[in-house]
């Protein structure tokens, strides 16, 4: 069984370094048929730049780094050019932002020009690279079954083991997520090796060419597929997490990755159907509302379903379970959380400290997507194009532009994901995710969801508040025979699952608002007669 | 102001600072010779296996005890004056007091073995028990673990962790059965062995043999075997920790002798917690109770006292748990090893033999006297509210639904259990649907 696990990190490590390889490697030869659209498509009126691109890379080959260089040195002596005239023209400039020309001027033209093996060679690259990595990771959580031991809670070496405390591992894996989001959402224009390693699954579920987005896609559900294997087989005793990681895993799979490429392969709008405002942050803008009211009326009722999904299902259904029914079982973030994420989940920060600041974070994220929406409809009703400055040269276009880089890719992204072996895996729904902030409202105010805690059983020993990934200190109430209602809970149930004591309990009770936090205070100690206490005015 | 002096910082006597803190604005000072500040005792086991980090089992962070003016001192108290009410700590310190709270604890029981304090043999008590198994487990080969108790089936679950081999010895029949009813004695036993460790029922501890370094390097049991190890835990119980009383005016008995209302013979000292013993047991009760929730309440109530509102100690109805590596216990209400003669026991255990439910009652009047369970959570508040109440054993095995405390999706047996006890007793009780009004009443 051990040698089973030591096979599958190296092919792991294999399938892992063929990727990461495969980003300084691989050759680009623009034709002068893929340029010529490209200037077109990108709508590129500087002579000079035109000129001096052509020569350098046309029917070259190169590689996608120096490529890259070529387009953004040319752009950089053409502007200068072109600022250096009496008169400038304005239209000639081509605008050189880090985090926007790469993916949306070098990107296209790189993705369009790949040459030589990785382009024959689609299945056996795909193999190399995930096949290697997922056979690796199935044959390393596998024989956990064994290795493990007889099922229970088994969170041995967890604080001993450099990648899950903060040691030179987990620094290192921290260092590789937080690049690959760099990567993916300002440099795509590098990691097109990787892209065609699925480009054959694409063509084959929606007839396109792989964008970056479908690696990513992709990547996120075999990611979340091995984890969840580990889920099976660390929690096999407990059916609550063997269930809910099987429905998170779905949901991932089916409803944000298949449904949205068959739909495109039909050509429908990609949409991802539980996917709500205010996460889904780009629900409101201009260009999403038209593309699905253009649809036809399966886009018109993509358009009712997102507003119903906001305005009613999610208020109702939190009522009911608690705003875990979405978190941690319906969501992809959370679906990332409870698998590649479950073993940095004792990493969140418990002090008070860090609940002020997620309180003032989240709920100041939930006001800017607010005001982001709102004002994008004001432009949307009053015909105003959202790119027109309304106010201190501010356009809508440049608010939906910060919130897009700030927590669309920053926040969400690099800090929420890329950030797990250091912060914890629910940095994003704990501190930024608005979402989770407006089913919090419901959570905590209106919903018969609570964590019941079993009378004066706790031992105050502290798994419960280590292992929260939302950083809730749940032994704090626990202690003291109190419910735990909090509006950041999402659900997940490990708290329970690790109690020694069996004190916790998820559960969706019949009293709903203030009275499922009442402390029972007599069950935690001495037979006090309350009453008589009152009177003494004790 | 009153001026409160309170001896260790476990859980008996944080909670009497924390409630004495609540009702009044007297100056609390907590002394701890173990640690700085207070640390869930349950959980070092949790800390050698990687679970958790020290600071992980800190309940308060460290800013609280300023933000709520309790003075913390780490020393050891010497001597306690209760005619001049001073403390003589051992850096030469002398505190005054006006009122004092002995929360001691205990200290791990040694009954003289040759060898019992040689490096590396060790009981499971304190900090730095922790810190001396964390060394000596680094380079060892065998463990031997001497008690059949709470504390010497964590110290196995410990150390098979890391993938030490461990030789149990029970110097009874069966494990922990002096507590336990044979069939729950019997499943531990099974599950002890599940998990490769080498248990001796009916063995004891005849002496420790050391090697050149003062090291164990081998024990001898009762039948002459001689076992080759280089760790040994010492978890036979146990025992008050006062030997600094000894030359005070504070009677002593096994532990602190203290009255109902948690006061010794000297009226402004009182004892709390593992080191406390009452005159007279309260009902059941052992008078020494060395059990984590006791020493809390013990805490509560005399905070109570101490501020001025006389309180009796009052435990209420018996409630405790433990955790049999993967295997959780809860009891509420009496059940003893043996049925007493008026009593009477309904026993069901799962076909997988890692659940089960025993429930004592009374043979005549069929009322309901405790229950153990195995593997399946109970709802204590219920518990508790039907013992009050004096419920039968009919009631309680008809509204198990209610009580059932199991995550959402477990199997739930009761149709099973409630099967079983028909067949047994040629009734015909079917288990009420749940009732989440029954569950959340008040009291």
């Amino acid at each position: 069984m051990k040698l089973i696990k030591k096979i599958g990190y190296i092919l792991c490590f294999l399938g892992f370094s063929f990727f990461v390889g495969s980003l300084f490697v691989g050759t680009y030869k623009v034709s002068p048929e893929v340029f010529n659209q490209w200037i077109q498509n990108k709508e590129i009126k500087s002579e000079v730049f035109i000129k001096n691109t052509k020569k350098d890379i046309v029917n070259i080959e190169l590689s996608s780094w120096k490529l890259s260089r070529f387009i953004i040195k040319n752009a950089e002596i053409s502007n200068n050019y072109i600022k250096n005239k009496r008169e400038i023209d304005w239209n000639k400039i081509i605008h050189i932002k880090w985090n926007k020309t790469y993916k949306e001027y070098v990107f296209p033209l790189v993705r369009e020009s790949a040459t030589g093996w990785f382009v024959q060679n689609t299945e056996l690259w795909f193999f190399l690279t995930f096949g290697l990595a997922i056979l690796g990771g199935l044959l390393v959580f596998i024989p956990d079954y064994k290795l493990l031991g007889p099922a229970g809670i088994k969170n041995n070496g967890i604080f001993q083991h450099s990648a899950t405390n903060r040691g030179i591992l987990g620094l290192i894996t921290a260092f590789f997520f937080i690049g690959f989001y760099i990567l993916l959402y300002f440099f795509p224009n590098y990691i097109v090796n990787p892209i065609l390693a699925v480009n054959g699954i694409s063509k084959a579920l929606s007839g396109n060419n792989a964008s970056q987005w479908f690696l990513y896609g992709f990547m996120y559900c075999s990611v979340m597929t091995v984890f969840a294997v580990r889920m099976f087989i660390k929690y096999r005793h407990n059916k609550y997490q063997f269930i809910r990681t099987a429905v998170v895993l779905f949901f991932q799979i089916a409803f944000a990755f298949l449904i949205p490429e068959i739909l495109v392969a039909f050509n429908k709008p990609w949409f991802d159907f539980k996917n709500a405002w205010p996460l889904n942050y780009s629900f409101f803008f201009d260009w999403n509302i038209n593309g699905l009211i253009n649809s036809g009326n399966l886009g018109i009722f993509m358009f009712v379903w997102g507003v119903l999904l906001t305005l009613v299902i999610i208020p109702i259904m939190v009522y009911f379970y608690g705003k875990r029914w979405y978190c941690s079982w319906v969501c992809g973030c959370g679906g990332l959380a409870e698998t590649l994420g479950d073993p940095y989940r004792q990493l969140s920060d418990k002090s008070l400290f860090s609940w002020k600041v997620e309180r003032w974070l989240i709920h100041g994220v939930l006001a800017f997507a607010i005001g982001m929406t709102a004002l994008t409809l004001y432009v949307y009703f009053s015909k105003i194009p959202s790119w027109k400055e309304l106010t201190l040269g501010i356009s809508v276009y440049d608010v939906q532009t910060w919130y897009g880089f700030f927590v669309g890719s920053i926040f969400s992204g690099i800090i929420g994901t890329g950030f797990y072996p250091i912060l914890g895996n629910r940095v994003w729904c704990r501190f930024g995710c608005p979402l989770a902030a407006y089913m919090g409202f419901v959570q905590r105010f209106k919903s018969r969801f609570r964590i019941t805690t079993n009378g004066g059983q706790c031992i105050s020993c502290g798994n419960c508040s280590t292992y929260c990934e939302q950083g809730i200190d749940v032994r704090s109430y626990a202690q003291k025979g109190q419910n735990i209602v909090r509006s950041s809970c999402v659900g997940c149930g490990i708290c329970s699952a690790v109690c020694p004591r069996g004190v916790l309990k998820l559960e969706n009770g019949s009293d709903t608002g203030t009275s499922r936090t009442e402390i029972k205070e007599v069950i935690l100690g001495n037979d006090i007669d309350l009453l008589s206490m009152t009177q003494k005015n004790d | 102001m009153k001026n409160i002096v309170i001896i260790g910082n476990g859980i008996a006597g944080i909670t009497a600072a924390r409630h004495i803190r609540k009702k009044s604005d007297y100056k609390i000072t907590i002394i701890s010779a173990e640690t700085a500040y207070f640390f869930s005792r349950t959980a070092l086991m949790y800390i050698f296996m990687g679970h958790m980090k020290f600071e992980h089992t800190q309940p308060y962070e460290n800013w609280f005890w300023k933000k709520n003016r309790i003075e913390l001192l780490k020393a050891y108290v010497n001597s306690v004056n209760t005619e001049t009410k001073e403390l003589v700590l051992d850096n030469g310190t002398v505190l005054p007091y006006d009122d004092l709270i002995i929360a001691t604890g205990s200290k791990p029981n040694k009954f003289g073995w040759p060898g019992q304090d040689l490096k590396a043999v060790m009981g499971l008590y304190s900090k730095q028990d922790l810190e001396t198994i964390t060394k000596y487990s680094k380079d060892c080969h065998r463990a031997v673990i001497v008690g059949g108790g709470l504390i010497g089936i964590e110290m196995a679950e410990m150390l098979i962790s890391k993938n030490i081999p461990v030789t149990f010895l029970v110097r009874e029949t069966s494990f922990w059965n002096k507590v336990l009813p044979a069939q729950e004695s019997e499943m531990i036993n099974q599950h002890i062995k599940e998990h490769a460790i080498d248990l001796r029922l009916e063995t004891s501890l005849s002496k420790i043999i050391s090697d050149e370094n003062g090291r164990v390097k081998a024990i001898v049991t009762d039948v002459g075997e001689t076992i080759a190890c280089n760790l040994v835990g010492l978890t036979a119980g146990v025992s008050p920790n006062i030997s600094f009383l000894k030359k005070s005016n504070i009677k002593l008995g096994r532990g602190v002798l203290v009255n109902r209302y948690l006061q010794t013979n000297i009226s402004n000292v009182y004892a709390i917690g593992d080191c406390a013993e009452q005159h007279k047991s309260i009902d059941e009760r052992n008078a020494i109770e060395a059990v984590w929730y006791t020493g809390r309440m013990m805490g509560e109530t005399v905070a109570r006292t101490v501020c001025g509102n006389a309180s009796e100690y009052t435990p209420g109805n018996w409630f405790n748990s433990a955790k049999f590596l993967d295997i959780e216990y809860q009891t509420y209400g009496w059940v003893w090893a043996k049925p007493k003669k008026d009593e009477a026991r309904f026993y069901w255990e799962h076909k997988e033999g890692k659940k089960c439910i025993h429930l004592n009652y009374n043979k005549e009047t069929q009322q309901f006297i405790g229950i153990n369970t195995f593997g399946i959570r109970m709802r204590h508040h219920l518990f508790d509210k039907w013992l009050k109440e004096k419920q039968s054993v009919i009631y309680v095995l008809e509204h198990l639904k209610d009580a059932n405390f199991d995550p959402e999706f477990y199997q739930q047996h009761e149709a099973e259990i409630l099967t079983q006890y028909n067949r047994e007793n040629g009734t015909n009780l079917h288990p009420r649907k749940k009732n989440w009004k029954q569950i959340f009443l008040k009291g």
